[in-house]
């Protein structure tokens, strides 16, 4: 085989392996993109029952419940223009509690309770998830706001 | 009066950078053998400042000098001498400081210790480098001075993030940092060789140490990193896809492509232009990953800089780095001359094929890590997690893991299907005889990507081993040893992430003091929970005996509360065997006394970081046995002579 032939070759299976690769990474984005929804995005949009998604906002105040078998919690997460109810099975994070950020991986039940698998919540005091910048959160009223 | 002679110190060094590359410039462009001569005590003198302003600044942090203001935001004197002196580098400003240092330090070995290179070349090389190191001067001194003063000090300081007060996490950056400057070195010699038209089996040779160091510290960096996460966040998993460990992974990726390339290069002088290409690519990754993790662009532990002007400095050296080696590549390389040919079964072709491989998977997790950033520029808030990575790296890892268990089996230059064919038959019908067994004995109880995972790993580790058989053990060469050992070290790592996710037995309860928990064989014996005190830290504690079948040992989970910043983290328990670890995190205590428990028993978890180990081991044996080769070469033509 010619040398030219050969690189000819090997040029092909490059492109066929770039363009395959391209392809995957489209498809496996278009499902497995985690969409990042806010409490009124759900409302308004809508989420399929059992779609993987992120939902972030914030803990609502006095809204924190503990089941009765000791590892289940309730709570609602809010962006101030609409709440939705959570579930999570686990330990949560150091700094989950009522008042502060959190973002929740999981998904919608036929109920319309965001079964939680995961908690992000802040690492340490001085910041917030990554999702929820330019929101905040007004001690007093309990109301969270888009800052501009 | 240290802070003022560091900033000093740094600034020479800056100078000199600026020196070293005009001298290069100007000597190389007029063929001035005298600017030449001077280029590298030049090289030298910055490498020592760069290392004395270091040296000061680790000073001002042992010494908690709070009239700094990287040491009061970062460090508090109450914190234990370690992370005092481990906080040097556990902020924006220090790491750099840090990156430049190595990078002088590495440009002065160069200058010393670089024979295999033409004058010329070396010259061209020690002048990128000093490039590269001005734009981190530049963006030290501009924009994130280390050594600024504050007018009205703290007594105390802020502290450091708790979660990086740990011993792993304290090293771990420095071991990193070691293997991005190791491919910039790689990086400055691809442009020393594109600028002296000399792309070379000499040139790869050159290379080939530091591409192979700086692979061995990545190797070790993303291992101890993995294992941080793994026991210090307690959540039980050990790779997160998080866009900060895909920032160390792209590099490392590239480094192994560049690593077999630069090998094929270097015996074989095949393939001058895709290995130029890559120290590009390597390099660009590093720089990516620095742009990714310090400019505040994501947030996480090791985000630290939240300062657009410090992203777009960082952007605007990656644009200008990037982009210049880019375009350099594209004016030199139809100077490149084609390398020596080889058939289409060969070991060429089969490092190619990896090659093609790993660049998929790089591709594809850049892809994964950039995309959210691009989807946010149009104003979408996306997210991409976990199941994209797993559900594209999985499967050409298992196909890159086969290319791994049939090249060494190759011949270089040419060879016969047939005859490799034979060759693979051993690992191949292993491999078939554990698919069958595996799948008899655990059919439908294990997903398919660990069950092929396990298969994949048996065939790879006999396959690894194969270069051995029927050769003299103490005549074959050190490198040869340590291909054999990093690929085994593949097939050991790979078993461990399949039996942890095909094995790993979980458990979450609420228990009282005095309960006991049952799972997986063993039994856990929760007695009490007591309060105890740290260096700067108090935590509740949790004493549990544990048993399976023999004596009972303790273990403690805590939970810890620092108060300077006042953060409180989760300490997991880990008791290794040699068949697993069990693992168990305490979580808080509801409102009825009981204690939030979570158990882990996870089989073979620990092959995952011992084969990551046994990696960067080969490296290394490869490393000394190329650069023993180089020794006694020399010795024997100085004495010959």
């Amino acid at each position: 085989m010619k040398a030219k032939h050969q690189r000819l070759i090997l040029v092909l299976v490059a492109l066929v392996g770039l363009v395959g690769a391209g392809l995957l990474a489209a498809a496996a984005l278009k499902d497995e993109a985690a969409y990042f929804y806010a409490p009124s995005d759900v409302k308004s949009r809508g989420v399929d029952t059992g779609k993987a998604i992120r939902l972030g906002g914030m803990v609502v105040k006095g809204s924190l419940k503990h089941a009765a078998d000791g590892v289940t919690m309730r709570f609602d997460v809010t962006d101030g223009k609409a709440t939705v109810p959570a579930r999570f099975t686990g330990i949560a994070p150091d700094l989950f509690k009522e008042g502060s950020g959190v973002v929740a991986e999981g998904a919608f039940d036929s109920e319309g309770v965001f079964v939680a698998t995961n908690l992000l919540a802040k690492h340490d005091e001085r910041y917030m998830p990554r999702e929820l910048d330019g929101m905040t959160y007004n001690e007093t009223t309990h109301e969270m706001k888009a800052t501009p | 009066m240290i802070a003022e002679a560091g900033l000093a110190a740094l600034w020479f060094a800056a100078a000199l950078a600026l020196l070293q590359l005009f001298l290069v410039g100007v000597g190389s462009a007029g063929g001035k053998s005298e600017l030449l001569d001077a280029v590298r005590p030049v090289a030298v003198g910055q490498g020592l400042l760069a290392s004395l302003a270091f040296v000061l600044l680790v000073t001002l942090f042992l010494r908690s000098d709070m009239s700094v203001l990287l040491v009061a935001s970062n460090s508090h004197s109450m914190k234990p001498w370690l992370y005092k002196f481990a906080g040097t580098w556990g902020n924006h400003e220090g790491s750099m400081l840090l990156w430049v240092t190595v990078m002088g330090v590495a440009g002065a070995a160069v200058a010393l210790f670089e024979r295999a290179l033409r004058r010329d070349a070396h010259m061209a090389t020690l002048g990128a480098q000093a490039a590269i190191s001005l734009g981190f001067y530049a963006f030290l001194l501009f924009s994130s001075n280390p050594f600024a003063r504050i007018a009205s000090p703290p007594t105390d300081g802020q502290g450091l993030n708790p979660l990086l007060q740990d011993p792993g996490l304290a090293f771990h950056p420095p071991t990193l940092y070691l293997g991005y400057v190791g491919l910039s070195v790689a990086f400055s010699f691809a442009v020393g060789a594109l600028l002296t038209r000399q792309v070379d089996a000499a040139f790869a040779r050159a290379m080939r140490p530091w591409v192979l160091g700086a692979w061995v510290l990545l190797t070790l960096g993303i291992t101890a990193g993995s294992y941080w996460a793994y026991y210090e966040l307690g959540w039980g998993g050990w790779w997160f896809w998080d866009p900060v460990e895909n920032a160390s992974l792209m590099p490392w990726l590239a480094a192994t492509a560049l690593l077999h390339s630069v090998t094929v290069l270097a015996t074989r002088d095949a393939l001058r232009a895709w290995t130029v290409m890559l120290a590009v690519i390597a390099f660009s990754m590093s720089m990516v990953g620095t742009f990714l993790v310090r400019s505040g662009i994501l947030t996480s532990v090791h985000a630290f800089a939240v300062d657009p002007e410090r992203g777009s400095f960082i952007l605007g050296l990656l644009a200008l780095y990037i982009g210049g080696a880019l375009a350099l590549f594209g004016w030199r390389i139809g100077t490149v001359r084609e390398g020596a040919p080889f058939e289409l079964v060969s070991r060429e072709t089969m490092l190619v094929v990896n090659n093609l491989l790993l660049s998929v998977i790089l591709g594809l997790v850049l892809i994964g890590t950039l995309y959210p950033l691009m989807t946010e520029a149009f104003g979408h808030k996306v997210s991409v997690g976990a199941p994209y990575f797993d559900r594209i790296a999985g499967p050409i890892a298992l196909l890159l893991l086969i290319a791994m268990a049939a090249g060494p089996l190759t011949r270089w230059r040419r060879d016969q299907a047939r005859v490799v064919a034979q060759r693979m038959l051993v690992p191949a019908i292993v491999a078939a005889i554990v698919a069958a067994l595996l799948g008899a004995l655990a059919w439908g109880r294990i997903g398919l990507l660990p069950y092929f995972g396990l298969v994949i790993a048996l065939a790879v580790g006999f396959g690894s081993l194969a270069p051995l058989w029927k050769r003299k053990l103490r005549r074959t060469p050190l490198f040869t040893y340590g291909m054999v050992i990093a690929h085994l070290g593949c097939a050991v790592s790979v078993a461990g992430m399949a039996c942890d996710s095909a094995f790993t037995v979980e458990k979450l309860v609420a228990v009282r003091p005095g309960d006991r928990i049952e799972t997986a064989g063993w039994t856990l014996y929760f007695q009490r929970i007591m309060p105890i005190a740290g260096d700067n830290w108090t935590a509740l504690q949790a004493d549990i005996a544990v048993n399976r079948g023999g004596d009972a040992v303790m273990i403690h989970p805590q939970s810890r509360f620092f108060t300077a910043p006042p953060t409180s983290t989760t300490e997991a328990a880990l008791l290794t065997r040699w068949n697993g670890q069990l693992y168990v995190v305490l979580g808080q205590e509801a409102d009825d006394g009981r204690w939030q428990m979570r158990i882990w028993w996870k089989p073979f978890v620990t092959l995952i970081w011992l084969g990551g180990a046994l990696i960067a081991l080969g490296g290394l044996l490869s490393l000394i046995g190329h650069e023993r080769r180089g020794w006694l070469h020399r010795w024997r033509a100085r004495s010959a002579a």
